[in-house]
């Protein structure tokens, strides 16, 4: 049991710092010119997505936002079709036509990357719809952030799903801004767990910065749609070190803010987890830390070697 | 032959390919309990059961992004707006999610789904129940847009649009639902015209309900010694545009007939494709018959005045023959 638990734990940790090295390189290209147009970092958030995937079943479906580059990589995707995509070369997931905001891994479940702020929580609310219809065992992860969480649709959704009882899990990622928009300049109402009650769907609030505790909380959450119970609403809080996306510089908020919530970095918390309760050495975090690190460089150097698409590329894929 | 109703056809239509294919399913407002706003969908609840025939809230955005979120894990729906009207509260999910998506994932992700609905006037129902949606869905690449007039072609492309793996605007007209036609059980391939009359002086381009329109239009000018051959589009995107070109370098004139607004509209652009294509082959302007640029007004007076009637089909003829 224990050695189990340290494996799980040995992949948690590496998931995290997978998307954390992934996002800081994918940064520091967007910097060179490498990756253009829009790039929504991960940072902070990687607690969330590595914790949720673990408490998912063969099958399941996973979809969110244009922040989607974490998921993808937990959805295990090789981070070369991810990161090709990033920098629009022929070697990415869309043979670079989508872009960052636009991945998909459909064997691995994982249905994008859309870029319309809530649209994701009608599509996922629909791939849930189609297991209800196929009357199979599987589940709909639906990701959105704490803007999304305003749009008109979601509730729409939230009101037939309930009403037809679709497996699916909603997941609020609450970052606490919407792009420069904090939450309580946004509603009156912030606890934003609380949003399905009307619907009869209910909620939980969790520590998103705690890859345990998310973990925890998408057991019971997949335990509740298991149980054919239907949807169910999880409210992770949590926070972005970056800005909305690469092109902000995140004026609206303090320095001292960003400090504090690095005191609860959710990489370096559960790397002392690991460490105080022995579940790993210093030298046994090191081997995956550099092995990370290595595995980051070789992805940028294939997708650095890959073409960018074939030109004739431009008009298929249309139908 | 068999006499048929248009909304007869279309249910006929939806049945036959809902027996064929478990993953097809009808859902909208209306559409099971009530038997459609319309009666299109009558008794199809009866025979699937509310599992595919299903009855929605009146949430467009939201019912859209549902299904189109069905289709993409492969089930294929068919999403009845009560009018095509409401379709703009779920327009972001037919464009940014339905028709972008295949294109967005390098071609991992279909999404093999119908919208369908009444399109355009009906009757005396003021300026929000009333507009052609055809140029707007038509501009969208990774769209398909059909937009049938007869009860073959309607029976025929509704089948060909829920078989097709491509997302399918299918655009009805509530003033033909109650029409009789006759009835041939053919395939239609989506992308073909039809041309219902042939002519020799003048081509007259139109779909929908305004066919009907032509096809009097022609019957008069036949009166006047004026040929006309009358083009049933069918399908707008992709644009059958070899059958209007070859009709065009025979008969030299052309008039397209649209119900919906001049500006960017399908007129415009069939007038753009035979000026590039068929240039020399024009012996006068191309004519365009369409709706008044203006919100449709209800006095009946006024609504008659703003529509495409068959006069101005025929004034737009004798025009282009300089008669």
């Amino acid at each position: 049991m224990e050695k189990n638990l340290k494996a799980k734990y040995c992949k948690f940790y590496e998931e995290m710092l997978l998307i954390r090295r992934f996002e800081e390189r994918a940064g520091q290209l967007y910097g060179l010119g490498k990756i253009g147009g829009f790039c929504h970092l991960y940072i902070g958030q990687e607690a969330v997505a590595v914790g949720l995937f673990a408490s998912a079943h063969k099958g399941d479906k996973h979809i969110t936002s244009y922040r989607a580059h974490g998921h993808m990589l937990v959805a295990g995707s090789d981070p070369v079709s991810v990161m090709g995509e990033l920098m629009g070369r022929s070697v990415g997931c869309s043979k670079g036509k989508g872009g960052s905001m636009h991945v998909f891994d459909i064997e691995k479940g994982f249905y994008g990357g859309h870029g319309i702020v809530g649209a994701q929580v009608s599509l996922g609310t629909g791939l849930a719809f189609a297991d209800h219809y196929r009357e199979n065992k599987n589940a709909t992860y639906v990701y959105y952030g704490d803007g999304a969480a305003h749009q008109g649709q979601v509730y729409e959704s939230f009101n037939l799903a309930k009403l037809w009882n679709l497996p699916v899990i909603y997941i609020i990622e609450n970052n606490e801004y919407a792009m420069g928009t904090s939450v309580s300049r946004s509603t009156a109402v912030t606890d934003l767990s609380k949003r399905g009650e009307s619907f009869g769907i209910p909620g939980m609030r969790v520590n998103g910065m705690d890859v345990l505790e998310v973990e925890k909380a998408g057991l019971k959450a997949r335990e509740h749609v298991a149980q054919g119970k239907g949807p169910i609403l999880l409210e992770f809080l949590t926070y972005r070190y970056r800005g909305h996306s690469m092109s902000d510089p995140a004026k609206y908020r303090s320095k001292d803010e960003v400090e504090k919530y690095r005191d609860d970095d959710p990489i370096i918390k559960f790397r002392v987890f690991l460490l105080e309760h022995k579940y790993m050495s210093e030298e046994e975090l090191k081997i995956i830390e550099d092995k990370i690190k290595n595995d980051v460089i070789k992805c940028v150097e294939s997708c650095e070697n890959s073409p960018e698409p074939e030109e004739s590329e431009l008009m298929t894929d249309i139908y | 032959m068999v006499q048929i109703t248009l909304r007869e056809a279309l249910r006929d239509a939806m049945a036959e390919e809902m027996r064929r294919d478990p993953n097809v399913f009808l859902m909208g407002e209306e559409v099971a309990q009530y038997q459609g706003a319309y009666k299109v969908s009558q008794g199809m609840l009866d025979e699937f059961g509310p599992k595919r025939v299903i009855d929605t809230t009146i949430t467009e955005h939201g019912f859209t992004g549902i299904a189109v979120g069905a289709a993409m894990a492969g089930l294929r729906p068919i999403v009845e707006f009560m009018t095509f009207n409401f379709s703009m509260q779920a327009i972001d999910h037919i464009i940014n999610s339905a028709a972008k998506t295949k294109y967005m994932s390098g071609g991992a992700i279909s999404c093999p789904i119908v919208f369908r609905g009444p399109n355009g006037a009906a009757a005396r129902v003021g300026a929000q129940h009333s507009q052609c949606f055809a140029s707007w869905y038509s501009h969208i690449p990774g769209l398909k847009v059909i937009c049938p007039y007869s009860a073959t072609d309607a029976k025929a492309l509704l089948k060909a649009a829920i078989r097709d793996d491509a997302p399918v605007v299918f655009l009805e007209h509530e003033l033909l639902y109650g029409n009789s036609f006759e009835l041939e059980e053919k395939e239609v391939p989506i992308g073909k015209a039809d041309i219902v009359i042939e002519g020799t002086d003048v081509t007259i381009v139109a779909f929908s309900l305004q066919v009907g329109n032509a096809m009097k239009a022609a019957e008069e000018l036949q009166k006047s010694g004026i040929s006309a051959e009358v083009i049933d589009l069918r399908t707008l995107k992709p644009l059958d545009t070899e059958t209007i070109i070859n009709s065009v370098m025979k008969t030299n004139r052309l008039v397209t007939v649209e119900e919906g607004w001049f500006f960017a509209g399908i007129g415009a652009t069939i007038s753009a494709i035979v000026m590039k294509e068929a240039f020399d082959y024009l012996d006068a302007p191309v004519e365009n018959v369409h709706a008044q640029d203006t919100p449709l007004p209800y006095a009946a007076n006024l609504e008659r005045l703003a529509l495409p009637q068959v006069d101005n089909i025929i004034d737009a003829c004798k025009k282009v023959c300089y008669r």
